[in-house]
């Protein structure tokens, strides 16, 4: 199984600090699920925006799609960030613009035309338990409502990759199941997900899922699956 | 240029767009506004120093200075008879005394003057061509055995002066119009340097959805064209109405070079295309502002 993520010997800086991270080395593999955990501070964040192309590592490779994500030309990152999805800790939605409009925006940034992008907002909107909200600003949301708008905007354009980061800290415990089946579907379909979180209880609801462990700014591997494939679903439990 | 116009309409509504709303459009019509005057004001004079150069450049005045009234006379009529039968000479018109009194009256008065003063007599020429060197020598040579005190002077010698403070002003009034592009520019860099940091957030989204330079810097462009494109009619209906109302000011005057200074309908052309040149300056500007700082960030 060709790896889709490889990290080696990453490290990353901001300013002169301190390392936030150092020394990771784990590979992600295709179609697999992800628990990225951690207490506060631990660098969760950091690492995802090392994932999703937010930021460059101060030292190491981070090899994505097989291709080199350090060196690569700023040209070429857009290509790459279409094939992510990211679910921000803080959203992240344009505020004047609708929820219907926030979830279009990855496949209009795309150059979908309005009117194949029409049908799968709405979907997405259904989905996520918005239909009825598709022309509400973001203020007028409430949060868990808001993540879930972020949630449906980071899956619309059926990412390779979907990085969440505290996916359901603003839900309902009934909701971040829901949420996570949501995952899970996207994961049967073959996107690997990381899924940054502090809740260890969501760990058990997805089976098959593995996990690592950030400890400040150092990667530990509980489940010892970071540096080989995962088993396949049909042989899990 | 012209795909800005035809962006799709939720593209556009990534970054809000209030026509008039901001300082920009109105700054951008001050702007074009004086930058349409300082520009009429350079074209009709360039257009009046054109016009009087051309005019003068084949005329030439012959001098008699004769204390004996007779004697000059004589001379005067000899002179332009010799000039009449030359192939340079397309026209001769002696200034009859009273034409020349009321030529100097202004600086000796209006007395009896020929009876005090020996007051030369002048003979207008029209050339076939302008008077330059070979042709004032020509004319020297011809008359020279008629009349020993004949002295041939270009018409041009005597406006020089005036028609080099006329090309100076019209060069100053381009300069003008060269600073007022430079400001506008530098409006447009500080505007679009604020909206950027006012859709700081929307674009760090963008971009992290993937969206390309292009992309983002195309929405900014149209903004700022759309406000330039705006401004700029304002300030051109505005300019027009003033150069309209000094123009038939200028016309009730109606003496010599005040009635040069009128627009030829290319100089009317021009005119109309400074907001067309005013949005593309402020376009490309926009455009080379947000590409820089769209490319500080990864």
């Amino acid at each position: 199984m060709d790896e889709i993520v490889q990290f080696e010997n990453v490290g990353l800086r901001y300013g002169t600090g301190a390392e936030t991270l150092a020394d990771l080395s784990f590979t992600l593999f295709p179609g697999s699920f992800y628990f990225l955990t951690g207490a506060s501070g631990a660098g969760k964040t950091s690492l995802l925006k090392l994932l999703y192309l937010s930021q460059r590592p101060s030292r190491g490779v981070i090899r994505l799609f097989g291709e080199d994500a350090v060196t690569m030309p700023r040209e070429r990152l857009p290509g790459f960030r279409r094939r992510i999805g990211v679910v921000f800790q803080d959203f992240r939605l344009v505020p004047h613009l609708s929820a219907f409009d926030n979830i279009a925006l990855p496949l209009r940034v795309a150059g979908v035309k309005e009117k194949d992008l029409e049908v799968p907002v709405a979907e997405m909107l259904d989905w996520v338990g918005l239909g009825d909200r598709s022309d509400a600003r973001p203020a007028t949301l409430s949060g868990g409502e808001q993540q879930r708008v972020a949630i449906a905007r980071a899956v619309i354009g059926r990412p390779e990759i979907l990085v969440a980061d505290e996916p359901t800290g603003n839900v309902d415990p009934e909701m971040a199941i829901r949420l996570l089946q949501l995952f899970e579907a996207l994961n049967t379909l073959g996107t690997t997900i990381v899924v940054a979180t502090h809740d260890i209880h969501l760990l058990s609801k997805v089976p098959g899922a593995q996990m690592m462990k950030l400890e400040k700014g150092v990667l530990s591997d509980p489940t010892g699956s970071l540096l080989h494939p995962p088993l396949p679903k049909d042989q899990l439990r | 240029m012209l795909d800005l116009f035809v962006i799709p309409s939720a593209d556009r509504r990534l970054i809000p767009e209030g026509r008039l709303s901001g300082p920009m459009p109105w700054v951008i019509a001050i702007m074009i506004f004086l930058t349409v005057l300082a520009a009429a004001a350079g074209l009709a004079l360039a257009q009046a120093a054109g016009d009087v150069s051309d005019e003068l450049a084949s005329r030439a005045t012959v001098q008699i200075v004769e204390a004996n009234p007779d004697s000059k006379n004589r001379q005067t009529q000899d002179v332009a008879a010799r000039l009449r039968g030359l192939d340079l000479v397309q026209e001769v018109r002696v200034l009859p005394q009273q034409e020349v009194e009321e030529l100097i009256e202004p600086w000796i008065g209006s007395q009896e003057l020929s009876n005090d003063i020996p007051i030369p007599a002048l003979i207008d020429l029209k050339l076939t061509r302008p008077a330059a060197g070979p042709e004032l020598q020509s004319l020297r040579s011809a008359i020279s055995p008629l009349s020993t005190t004949a002295r041939v002077e270009p018409s041009s010698s005597y406006i020089a002066p005036v028609i080099t403070l006329i090309r100076s002003l019209q060069w100053t009034a381009f300069g003008l119009v060269a600073l007022l592009a430079i400001a506008t520019a530098a409006a447009v860099i500080i505007s679009a340097r604020s909206a950027l940091n006012t859709h700081r957030e929307t674009i760090d989204v963008i971009h992290l959805l993937g969206g390309t330079d292009r992309q983002i810097t195309r929405l900014f462009q149209r903004r700022i064209a759309l406000d330039a494109l705006l401004g700029g009619l304002l300030g051109l209906i505005a300019g027009t109405g003033i150069i309209w109302l000094i123009s038939s000011q200028l016309s009730a005057i109606g003496s010599g070079l005040v009635q040069s200074l009128g627009l030829s309908w290319y100089s009317w052309l021009i005119i109309a295309a400074v907001p067309i040149l005013g949005m593309f300056i402020a376009m490309m500007t926009a455009r080379s502002t947000v590409m820089r700082a769209l490319k500080k960030i990864l």
